[in-house]
């Protein structure tokens, strides 16, 4: 299974986590985990979500969510899961 | 599985601290193009070229993408040319007219450099080599993207000192032939001793002909990173500072692996190497002097800097080597004074000096690079400049190289504009003692006796 690894960052605000997750649903995109913090006063949250089912290639998947961050004034990034994996685990 | 802490901590490096693989680098034989027809040879290199390389570029912005990673360039490598060129090229401007092809091939796919204008000369100079040598000035200022590099000895043959003499006079002439860029030529000339045949990092690199027809190889980068984590051991001993270096050279290195396989699986091309270099851009905070200073010293070029600068490179490489299958190219901190803010700074501020540059190149990958000297340098001294880097390569079984811009019309004191990557230099003075008798000796330095193992 292809994870993908979905940040946000930014200014706490109502209603990110629930317009993240609809665009998620609209795409097929299966959320697997959910952790969030605030990290000096920034809203941090992290998705581990599953796009095999989703349409869109991972380039598309991340420019639109890239471009709904923006409107909601954070900054969304979604990665494939690997990078992380290489980096943090041997 | 992996959690939000290690999420940020990869963001914030390559969101703050330049987190970047430098560069995807397509080495591509050319040994199947030759012909003695020049028309035709020209034709199958351009053809070859923008046959393999044709996926190149998509394919490194669609990982770019996927993975949130920045892959600042895309390039090729080729055989050098003076082998390829060797049976159709009567004349210079034969030469020239494969820059040519080359600059076009590298335009239609869409790559920033081309590397492998070059002859590889560290024992003896073919006709066909000299030739193709004695064209470089013109090759490159008739063309944009074109690199070239010269290797003049090599702990196994010694120095040709014929070629460096000779490497001397063209250095000048290239300058003069672009004297309206700032000499701007001269950027994309290496001149090297023991030369990798693996490199991905230009103006150096060019495909071996040890290589496979076509292979991935890959350059990471990250002073950045290197330096921000060394900002969490201030004050404490070596051994917590060594330790520090190694476990992010493994993790900048991972990333470099990690792209090196999906361009590779993905171009159908053969994985070569991962390049373990922390190569410095004009960028604040990415800058390999930063880190010296944040090893405890005031200025790069400050007493201390060689063992720091040792430290260093040895620990980068040791936590590269665990994070690749394949390590190879240059792999090493990288010293250009022109690409790096806190080496610019260093001169500006009278610390480093041409000398200590020299020393410095001991103990790391590369050489002297990027080091503008004043226009009215004389040939011979550069060629002296030349003979004692490649002295240093050959007797410590290293790499090392010489990319010095004489910038013509300009003197000690001026500064020069390249632009871009390559940044900006102000120009340092040369030591104006003569060493004419000696470089106009001719012949060559024999190889050092360490280098007899059979």
């Amino acid at each position: 299974m292809k994870k993908t690894i979905i940040t946000v960052v930014g200014n706490d605000t109502v209603g990110i986590i629930a317009k993240v997750c609809t665009y998620l649903a609209d795409n097929n995109v299966n959320i697997l985990d959910i952790s969030q913090t605030i990290v000096q006063g920034y809203f941090n949250m992290m998705m581990v979500t599953d796009a095999t089912k989703c349409e869109k290639d991972n380039g598309v998947l991340a420019k639109e969510l890239e471009d709904l961050g923006n409107q909601i004034g954070v900054v969304i990034r979604c990665q494939h899961e690997d990078i992380f994996n290489v980096m943090h685990r041997i | 599985m992996i959690n939000i802490f290690e999420v940020n901590e990869t963001n914030k490096m390559i969101e703050q601290e330049n987190l970047d693989v430098r560069t995807i680098t397509m080495g591509i034989s050319l040994l199947d193009c030759i012909d003695s027809d020049l028309e035709t040879l020209n034709k199958k290199i351009y053809d070859k070229i923008t046959t393999c390389a044709k996926d190149l570029v998509s394919t490194g912005e669609a990982i770019s993408m996927e993975y949130g990673i920045p892959i600042v360039n895309k390039r090729i490598s080729v055989t050098p040319i003076a082998l390829v060129g060797g049976a159709a090229c009567k004349t210079k401007e034969d030469f020239v007219t494969i820059a040519e092809t080359l600059d076009k091939a590298a335009k239609t796919v869409g790559v920033n450099f081309i590397g492998g204008y070059s002859a590889l000369v560290s024992k003896g100079m073919t006709p066909a080599e000299k030739l193709l040598i004695e064209s470089i000035p013109q090759a490159l200022a008739k063309t944009e993207r074109v690199c070239s590099s010269v290797n003049v000895g090599s702990t196994r043959t010694g120095i040709n000192m014929d070629a460096v003499k000779l490497m001397g006079e063209i250095v000048l002439e290239t300058a003069q032939a672009s004297k309206d860029q700032d000499s701007l030529g001269c950027a994309k000339l290496v001149v090297f001793c023991n030369a990798p045949d693996d490199n991905p990092f230009m103006a150096g690199a060019f495909h071996g002909v040890t290589e496979a027809d076509t292979i991935i190889n890959v350059g990471v980068s990250g002073p950045g990173v290197v330096k921000t984590a060394l900002e969490k051991v201030r004050g404490k001993d070596f051994e917590t500072l060594c330790e520090m270096i190694k476990r992010t050279a493994f993790k900048v290195t991972r990333v470099g692996q990690l792209v090196a396989r999906e361009a590779s699986k993905r171009l159908g091309v053969k994985f070569g190497i991962v390049d373990l270099s922390l190569a410095p851009t004009p960028a604040i905070g990415d800058s390999v002097a930063e880190i010296l200073e944040e090893i405890g010293l005031e200025h790069a070029g400050a007493p201390g800097t060689t063992a720091a600068l040792a430290l260093l490179n040895d620990q980068v490489k040791k936590g590269g080597v665990m994070a690749s299958t394949a390590v190879g190219g240059l792999s090493g901190a990288f010293i250009p004074v022109s690409e790096d803010q806190g080496m610019i700074d260093a001169v500006n501020a009278g610390a480093l000096t041409l000398e200590k540059l020299e020393a410095m190149t001991c103990v790391c990958s590369v050489g002297l690079d990027m080091i503008a000297i004043p226009g009215d340098t004389k040939a011979s001294t550069i060629a002296g400049i030349i003979a004692d880097e490649a002295a240093i390569g050959m007797v410590n079984q290293k790499t090392t190289a010489v990319r010095l811009i004489p910038v013509i019309g300009k003197g000690v004191g001026e500064v020069v504009e390249f632009g871009g990557l390559l940044g900006y230099a102000p120009i340092m003075p040369v030591n104006q003692f003569s060493c004419d008798a000696f470089v106009q000796r001719g012949g060559r330095i024999p190889a050092p006796i360490h280098s007899f193992k059979n």
